[in-house]
């Protein structure tokens, strides 16, 4: 359902849309049995001269069975869901994938985002790493591993074509990851509010191919090192 | 506005002293005037709250217009706008008019008794009730204006005024939310301990009606979960105002937990909220299906289950707030459990129709509009329960969506079935059936078409509290835009209707066609009495109950309807 108002760009996208539509099935046949139900009563028990209501405590079992058996079978569906809740959750946000080697900082403050990528070395925390303001770049199927932190206040980190969203708190460095597999540019936004500046710190994610992106961390590089050069 | 006449005067004892102005109408203890006190002024703090959504729905429909009887719409003024249209629908709409009003009214006349056991403390709630609404407008005009860091008030950003700017107009919204509760305290002791110890003789527990049982049950949830906000409330104002670091990370404190303190409470006043209107339309649709309630005690026991669950599902406001994501899978589980006695319920209003005689009146059909929104409120709920669905929909506008499904027909068609219910009661006036209708059409149908284009937002991705989206450009397209505007236009034609209720109420205070004491031919206690009820409201004797409040269509009984206080 959600593929067609969103395109999905990462590879976890698909499994949290996947469970949005085993939710929209599940829930969306109770709502509408219940809505026809209801509607069906109002129209066949409406008031007719000369006719009673009927007087039902709906305190007998063979009434309550009307109630009770509706009700088991929508704790059937809750397991359901909870089961396809607990999967995509552990996928995405309980565990990191082990060949993961890229990793980049995510730096949020009043009102901008901050990235730091590795540098040639392909190492963070290096002297070669280049830092963009509201603009990260990521290679297309790669998994990559973000550290998130916080200057100031809550803010959240969000990139609604990959289907990621993680709060950042000041004094914690909170650890995701995600992997791109769709090149093209994504608008990251803030989803926690963070002050007046909280409509204006817009970024975007760059998914770049292999070679793209190789040439992106040279230029970078080489300006990089100019201006430490010629200061 | 110093007390003319000895306080003596208004006492319990004291229902036929010659009334003043001041104490018939602003220092009175009696119960049916301190619920229209709360009403309007409830419904006063509804106006305002529905100018501010007014004019941020403007602003997104329209970015950069100046918008008509407001102007031009800046970052902060929207972020103020949005908190405190979220603050004042909550807790100065929704809490007066359904609880403290409906409460005062109907519980010592549901419950036949001539007043709350404490009516001083009745009176005194109100007091500070007004008092907190005053402190909260008063903030919005501060220097640095009004706060803005949404209805959430999360820390570090509430905490400092370094970070949110208002430097004075956070410690107002957060000293009237904590004056707010303080009232509400005093009203729920009155509500519980008069409905356990002021029932007419003969009304067991069984007896009392589902309206009365909601309501206490939700007085019993406040006053159980309000304890550890108001802690939390204080270590916020000493942050802000003191300098201390009760949320300050960068001095050992911690700003989650604000979050948690807030949500344990902030969950259970969903159902605060929630039971007060379901009991409301319990006892409308019972009146005009002529039916017994289906199953009274299952509907009992599943609000109480349904109270207890609520105290364990609060963290599903913060699965991505950086807690720990294992506690994500209790309470995915907690909360698509609490969808059981909800769904329960659902299903017993649906057979409360069956077999019955329905007639369409105007709060039947508020009551019935209920269930039926109510129900798209409860579905899309489940979505966000789930952990792993949460990651995509938190803080879009599919949240937004979901819980204006909850809280319109809570607060909006809730009070509005029980304000054209027991206006007879309240007024000895009827109210105008066919203006009725077209004020009821015309808000619940702009009312779907407000928040269904706002589900589809939200599934675009669209995130809350950004007052202009053209920096995003996925957001910014055309289409999107179209949306907005269209559901800008469908709250302009919903605003617009409610000048027919308007219109309905006040013409009908004067000239509608005189009640009678049982217009609807309903059973409970309160439509034994005058319309509108003297002060002591049963002056010649106070009533007795011989059954419970839903015996219509008895097969004993020729009429349909079976009042409780009659013996045979």
């Amino acid at each position: 359902m959600i593929e067609s108002l969103r395109v999905a760009a990462s590879t976890y996208a698909s499994d949290i849309d996947n469970l949005i539509t085993l939710i929209g099935v599940l829930v969306g046949f109770w709502f509408i049995l219940c809505e026809v139900v209801f509607f069906w009563l109002i129209w066949r028990y409406r008031a007719k001269p000369g006719v009673k209501a009927e007087y039902v405590t709906g305190e007998e079992k063979s009434q309550k069975r009307w109630i009770t058996i509706p009700h088991l079978l929508v704790l059937v569906c809750d397991v359901f869901i909870i089961w396809g809740a607990v999967r995509v959750w552990v996928e995405v946000k309980q565990h990191l994938p082990e060949d993961a080697t890229h990793v980049v900082r995510v730096m949020s403050q009043q009102w901008a985002w901050s990235f730091d990528h590795p540098g040639p070395d392909g190492i963070l925390d290096t002297d070669d790493d280049i830092r963009t303001v509201d603009e990260l770049h990521v290679q297309v199927d790669t998994p990559t591993i973000f550290k998130l932190e916080s200057r100031d206040v809550l803010h959240s980190f969000s990139i609604p074509a990959f289907r990621l969203k993680q709060d950042a708190i000041p004094g914690r460095v909170i650890t995701g990851w995600f992997q791109p597999n769709l090149t093209g540019t994504f608008d990251i936004q803030c989803a926690e509010i963070c002050g007046i500046g909280h409509a204006l710190m817009p970024a975007r994610v760059v998914v770049e191919s292999a070679e793209e992106h190789a040439a992106w961390i040279a230029e970078k590089s080489a300006t990089h090192l100019a201006s430490a050069t010629n200061p | 506005m110093a007390q003319t006449v000895p306080s003596e005067a208004h006492g319990h004892d004291a229902h036929h002293h010659v009334e003043t102005f001041w104490s018939k109408y602003v220092f009175s203890t009696d119960h049916k005037m301190i619920a229209k006190q709360y009403m309007f002024t409830g419904l006063a703090m509804g106006a305002i709250g529905a100018f501010f959504a007014y004019v941020f729905r403007m602003q997104l429909a329209f970015p950069g217009m100046s918008v008509p009887g407001y102007g031009m719409v800046g970052p902060n003024e929207y972020n103020m706008l949005v908190t405190n249209h979220g603050t004042i629908m909550i807790f100065w709409v929704a809490m007066p008019v359904l609880i403290a009003a409906f409460g005062n009214f109907l519980i010592p006349l549901m419950l036949g008794c001539d007043d709350m056991v404490f009516p001083r403390i009745n009176r005194l709630s109100y007091q500070i009730f007004l008092l907190s609404a005053i402190v909260l407008i008063c903030g919005f005009f501060v220097e640095g204006g009004g706060f803005g860091g949404a209805w959430t008030s999360y820390p570090p950003l509430s905490a400092n005024a370094k970070y949110n700017l208002t430097p004075l107009g956070q410690s107002f919204w957060l000293v009237a939310v904590a004056l707010e509760f303080v009232a509400f305290l005093l009203g729920g002791i009155n509500f519980i301990t008069t409905t356990m110890n002021s029932r007419a003789p003969g009304m067991k527990m069984t007896d009392i009606p589902m309206v009365i049982w909601m309501i206490v049950i939700a007085s019993i949830l406040f006053m159980v979960s309000v304890g550890p906000l108001i802690a939390g409330a204080v270590m916020l104002f000493m942050d802000q105002q003191v300098g201390t670091h009760f949320y300050d990370p960068t001095t050992g404190g911690d700003p989650i937990l604000w979050q948690h303190l807030f949500w344990f409470f902030g969950h259970p006043e969903v159902y605060v909220v929630l039971l007060p209107a379901m009991g409301i339309t319990a006892d409308v649709m019972a009146t005009f299906a002529r039916k017994k309630l289906f199953a009274y005690r299952t509907v009992l026991y599943t609000a109480i289950g349904t109270g207890v669950l609520s105290f364990t599902v609060w963290a599903h406001h913060q699965f991505i707030a950086g807690i720990d994501p294992r506690m994500a899978h209790v309470f995915t589980i907690t909360t698509l459990l609490i969808s059981i006695p909800i769904a329960e319920m659902c299903f017993v209003y649906i057979a409360t129709l069956w077999g019955g005689s329905i007639t369409l009146t105007t709060p039947m059909l508020w009551a019935l509009a209920f269930v039926a929104e109510f129900l798209i409120g409860g579905v899309t709920g489940i979505f966000l329960g789930a952990s792993g669905a949460d990651i995509y929909f938190h803080d879009t506008y599919f949240v937004l969506a979901h819980f204006h499904y909850t809280f319109f027909p809570i607060a909006i068609i809730g009070t509005y079935a029980g304000i054209t219910y027991w206006f007879p009661k309240m007024f000895g006036r009827m109210m105008n059936d066919t203006l009725g209708k077209i004020h009821f059409w015309g808000t619940i149908i702009p009312f779907n078409l407000i928040f269904i284009p706002l589900f589809i937002l939200g599934a675009a991705g669209q995130h809350r509290r950004i007052y202009d989206y053209s920096l995003f450009p996925e957001l910014a397209t055309p289409e999107l835009q179209a949306v907005r505007v269209f559901a800008t236009v469908s709250l302009l034609v919903m605003l617009a209707f409610q000048a027919v209720f308007i219109f309905n109420f006040v013409t009908s205070l004067r000239r509608g066609k005189k009640a009678g004491e049982n217009p609807w031919k309903a059973n409970t206690l309160e439509w034994s009495a005058a319309s509108p009820p003297p002060h002591g409201n049963w002056p010649e004797g106070l009533p007795s109950v011989y059954r419970g409040p839903y015996e219509y269509a008895h097969p004993d009984r020729e009429e349909d309807y079976w009042p409780q206080h009659l013996p045979n």
